[in-house]
């Protein structure tokens, strides 16, 4: 059992845990991932490690299913049954060049262990995150603290740029050289983003999130196309080169129990008072 | 022993055979020769004492056959159920050629059962303890059976094992129908109750760094021969598309014949086609059955060349699996979702190897199966990512770690076994080399 230590809501939808998991957090490194697997009825979901403080890890997720859902409605104190990981390997990183980190929506949890690792590394990190308008953009602050400059989109214009972190993203590769790309969203976004810096040649970066159910290799549940070879996400992956990653069958994948997924929500919400957004029942 | 009723079965994932009663166990022990040199024990991997626990069963002391049992197989109710016995004990047994061998695979079963109905006498943990550290990673039959010998010889084991359960394919693999997983768990409770240490949710190579493992006294490194693989064949990476791994650990780990009570999916579909000849295989096309579907297996050879135990194939055919011999999938249909399998005949050309015929494909004669569930069960490999990690381990042909005749490994201290180093085999081999490598990093710590 891992006690969760820390909950808190970050924008609509999106919620922060910190976890106690000290064999994840002693070893995580960025671009990494834990599956939490919240009871014995539960099902193994891959979740970015966004945070890492000594015995602690931090997730940060939106809730989309039945699992989010449930994990969200978690309250600090409670326990899920299982976080295994640190999962995937760790981010592939270069020094004393000039790094973007970028994340969309639920895509930003990932950006800030991403800018500290480069940082680390004697990189000039620069972060672009983005979301649809200003109350869905997390993590603003840390991302300030760790990048050198940080530039936000929003798709309304409601914050920062009005558009998308791939207009920033061109203006930057006009500008000046860049040496490593990080993109990291809902696959559509990446697909998008990651297509501006190909006739550049700049190395890109993404992280890929097809369904998974063991993440050490063994279901090949979470197999995806790159350089036109099958691959494994959760042991090759989950950051592939974008420029050689074919995102249509990743997406056509990810929705291989559309159905199924309605029906689990539907029976959660039933069975928890109707609370649309995963409210904090317990609290 | 008898099976339950075919239109019964296919309905639930309850066991298919039903075990002996007492009476039969005793009437089927009477006709054991109790021979002075039992060929029966050579062909166990493990060398359970077996005219003496026939013998016990026979005079109806039960309690005495299961304790002599587990002094030399800590998993005898699983055995019973799933070795090959028709390959090991029983094809060994010297009744072999004149009558019907021993049912000793039965027979270990009534025990092992009879014992764990009536609670176990748990063994005690070795009172004398040595202070080696082993490291055991992987909790399938090989890590469980090296960590229960060198609990005995009074070493401290932590097993690490990445998924939430220990087990290994006896979790996520072998159908409850065949093997129930109550059982799996008592059985692994026994092995823990030694004073094993199991820690669940540690993939190592990352939860525990290479360094970290390689600190332990010794190590056993029992991560099977779990990475699946897949054909290459257009439409793969469609919907529908299942390794045979992931669709038996969705339905036998995750539970997902139970779906929505249990959270996770599998798409049972209408119309199902296996690919594969081999037990996983026909494990495939039972569970889909179960789930309600019609099914195929295309196998690429003869039917007489059907790796799988025949009691599989039998059981398979008996529950309404259709197998097309002698024909290969090379391209699935559909738009997204796969609705069809083209196949194509094979004819069999020279030997190969291993004594069986080469298939060719027959140019032009090729055929489509609608299927709105495909799953490839054509073979597993070992797990790379560990035994990558570590710089200076010995890694075959097959991608299976080299092992010299005790198990160790071109590092010292660092031993394994199991599917790791044979390559996809059974589950008596595999514990045969977990209790090897036990003996062998006995003897290393002794003479150091
Ligand atoms: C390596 C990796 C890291 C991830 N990191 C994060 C993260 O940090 N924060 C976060 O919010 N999400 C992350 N995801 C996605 C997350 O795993 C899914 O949102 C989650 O499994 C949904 O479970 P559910 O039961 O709530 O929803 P479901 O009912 O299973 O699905 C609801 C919706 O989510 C989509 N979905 C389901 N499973 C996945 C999946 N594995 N990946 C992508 N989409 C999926 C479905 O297509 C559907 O539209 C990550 C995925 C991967 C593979
Ligand atoms: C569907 C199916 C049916 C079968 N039926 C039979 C049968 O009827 N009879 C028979 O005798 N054999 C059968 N077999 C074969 C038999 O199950 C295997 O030969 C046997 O389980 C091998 O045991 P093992 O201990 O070497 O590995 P496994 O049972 O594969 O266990 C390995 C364990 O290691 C874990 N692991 C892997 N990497 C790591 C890591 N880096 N860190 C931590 N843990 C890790 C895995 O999660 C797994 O739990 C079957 C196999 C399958 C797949
Ligand atoms: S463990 Fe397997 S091989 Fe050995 S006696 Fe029992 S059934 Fe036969
Ligand atoms: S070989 Fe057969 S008959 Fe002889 S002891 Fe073994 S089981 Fe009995
Ligand atoms: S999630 Fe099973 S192989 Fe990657």
């Amino acid at each position: 059992m891992y006690k969760i230590e820390e909950t808190t809501q970050l924008a609509d939808r999106v919620h922060q845990i910190w976890i106690r998991a000290p064999h994840v957090a002693h070893h995580a490194q960025a671009g990494q991932f834990v599956i939490i697997r919240i009871d014995e009825q539960g099902e193994r979901i891959p979740l970015t490690i966004s945070g890492v403080n000594g015995d602690l890890v931090r997730v940060i997720f939106m809730a989309v299913g039945k699992t989010t859902h449930h994990l969200a409605s978690l309250a600090a104190g409670e326990h899920v049954r299982d976080v295994a990981g640190p999962l995937g390997r760790p981010s592939e990183m270069i020094s004393g060049g000039t790094c973007v980190v970028i994340g969309g929506g639920v895509g930003v949890a990932s950006t800030p262990i991403i800018a500290k690792a480069a940082k680390d590394a004697g990189n000039h990190v620069i972060g672009i995150i983005g979301a649809r308008n200003a109350g869905l953009l997390i993590l603003e602050d840390e991302m300030r603290a760790v990048c050198d400059e940080l530039f936000i989109t929003t798709d309304d214009g409601s914050k920062g740029t009005h558009g998308f972190v791939s207009d920033v993203l061109k203006t930057l590769l006009a500008e000046r050289k860049l040496d490593l790309v990080w993109v990291i969203g809902p696959a559509i976004m990446m697909k998008v983003t990651s297509g501006v810096t190909q006739p550049f040649g700049v190395k890109t970066f993404v992280s890929l999130n097809p369904i998974m159910v063991d993440g050490s290799g063994m279901c090949g549940s979470c197999r995806v196309i790159v350089g036109g070879e099958t691959r494994f996400a959760c042991v090759d992956g989950p950051e592939f080169d974008a420029h050689q990653v074919d995102f249509n069958s990743l997406m056509a994948r990810q929705r291989v129990y559309t159905e199924e997924e309605k029906v689990a929500l539907e029976r959660h919400q039933a069975a928890h008072c109707g609370c649309e957004e995963g409210g904090n029942h317990h609290a | 022993m008898l099976d339950r009723k075919v239109n019964e079965r296919i309905r639930d994932f309850h066991e298919v055979a039903l075990g002996f009663s007492a009476d039969e166990a005793i009437l089927e022990a009477e006709r054991c020769l109790q021979c002075k040199k039992p060929l029966c024990v050579t062909g166990c991997p493990v060398g359970i004492d077996i005219p003496a626990f026939i013998s016990a069963i026979a005079a109806g002391d039960f309690s005495v056959a299961a304790t002599t049992i587990k002094e030399q197989n800590m998993l005898p109710a699983i055995c019973g159920r799933v070795c090959p016995q028709e390959t090991q004990c029983e094809g060994a047994c010297v009744l072999k050629n004149k009558d019907t061998p021993i049912n000793i695979g039965a027979l270990e079963r009534f025990a092992a059962d009879w014992e764990r109905e009536r609670g176990f006498s748990a063994e005690q943990k070795s009172r004398e303890q040595t202070g080696r550290r082993v490291a055991v990673v992987g909790s399938g039959p090989a890590g469980l059976t090296a960590a229960a010998e060198l609990a005995r010889r009074g070493h401290k084991v932590t097993i690490f094992e990445s998924l939430h359960e220990a087990g290994g394919v006896l979790s996520y693999g072998i159908p409850a129908f065949r093997l129930p997983k109550e059982i799996v768990k008592a059985e692994i409770d026994q092995v823990l109750a030694m004073g094993v240490d199991l820690k669940v949710n540690y993939l190592v190579g990352r939860s525990v760094s290479v360094p970290e493992l390689l600190a332990f006294d010794a190590v056993f490194i029992a991560t099977g021969a779990g990475l699946p693989g897949f054909m290459g064949i257009e439409g793969e990476q469609m919907n529908g598309v299942y390794s045979a791994n992931e669709y038996l650990t969705r339905v036998n780990l995750m539970h997902a014949d139970q779906f929505p009570v249990f959270d996770t999916p599998v798409k049972a579909g209408s119309r199902v086609v296996v690919a594969g000849g081999g037990n996983v295989a026909m494990d495939a096309a039972r569970v889909a059955r179960r789930m309600g579907a019609r099914v195929t297996l295309v196998y690429r050879r003869r039917e007489e060349d059907l790796p799988a135990r025949r009691e599989e194939v039998v059981h398979a055919l008996e529950e309404g699996v259709e197998i097309i011999n002698c024909a290969a999938p090379i391209r699935l249909l559909g738009d997204g979702v796969v609705t069809g399998v083209e196949c194509v005949t094979m004819k069999m050309c020279g030997l190969d190897g291993s004594g069986r015929p080469t298939p060719e494909p027959v140019a032009d004669q090729t055929f489509v199966i609608d299927a709105d569930v495909f799953i490839e069960a054509i073979g597993q490999s070992p797990n790379p990512l560990l035994i990558r990690e570590v710089s200076g381990l010995s890694i075959g042909a097959r991608g299976n770690l080299v092992v010299d005749d005790d198990g160790r490994t071109s590092i010292g201290h660092v031993f394994a076994g199991g599917d790791v180093a044979t390559g996809a085999a059974t589950v008596i081999l595999a514990m045969g080399a977990g209790k090897t490598a036990a003996a062998a990093i006995d003897r290393m710590f002794k003479e150091q």
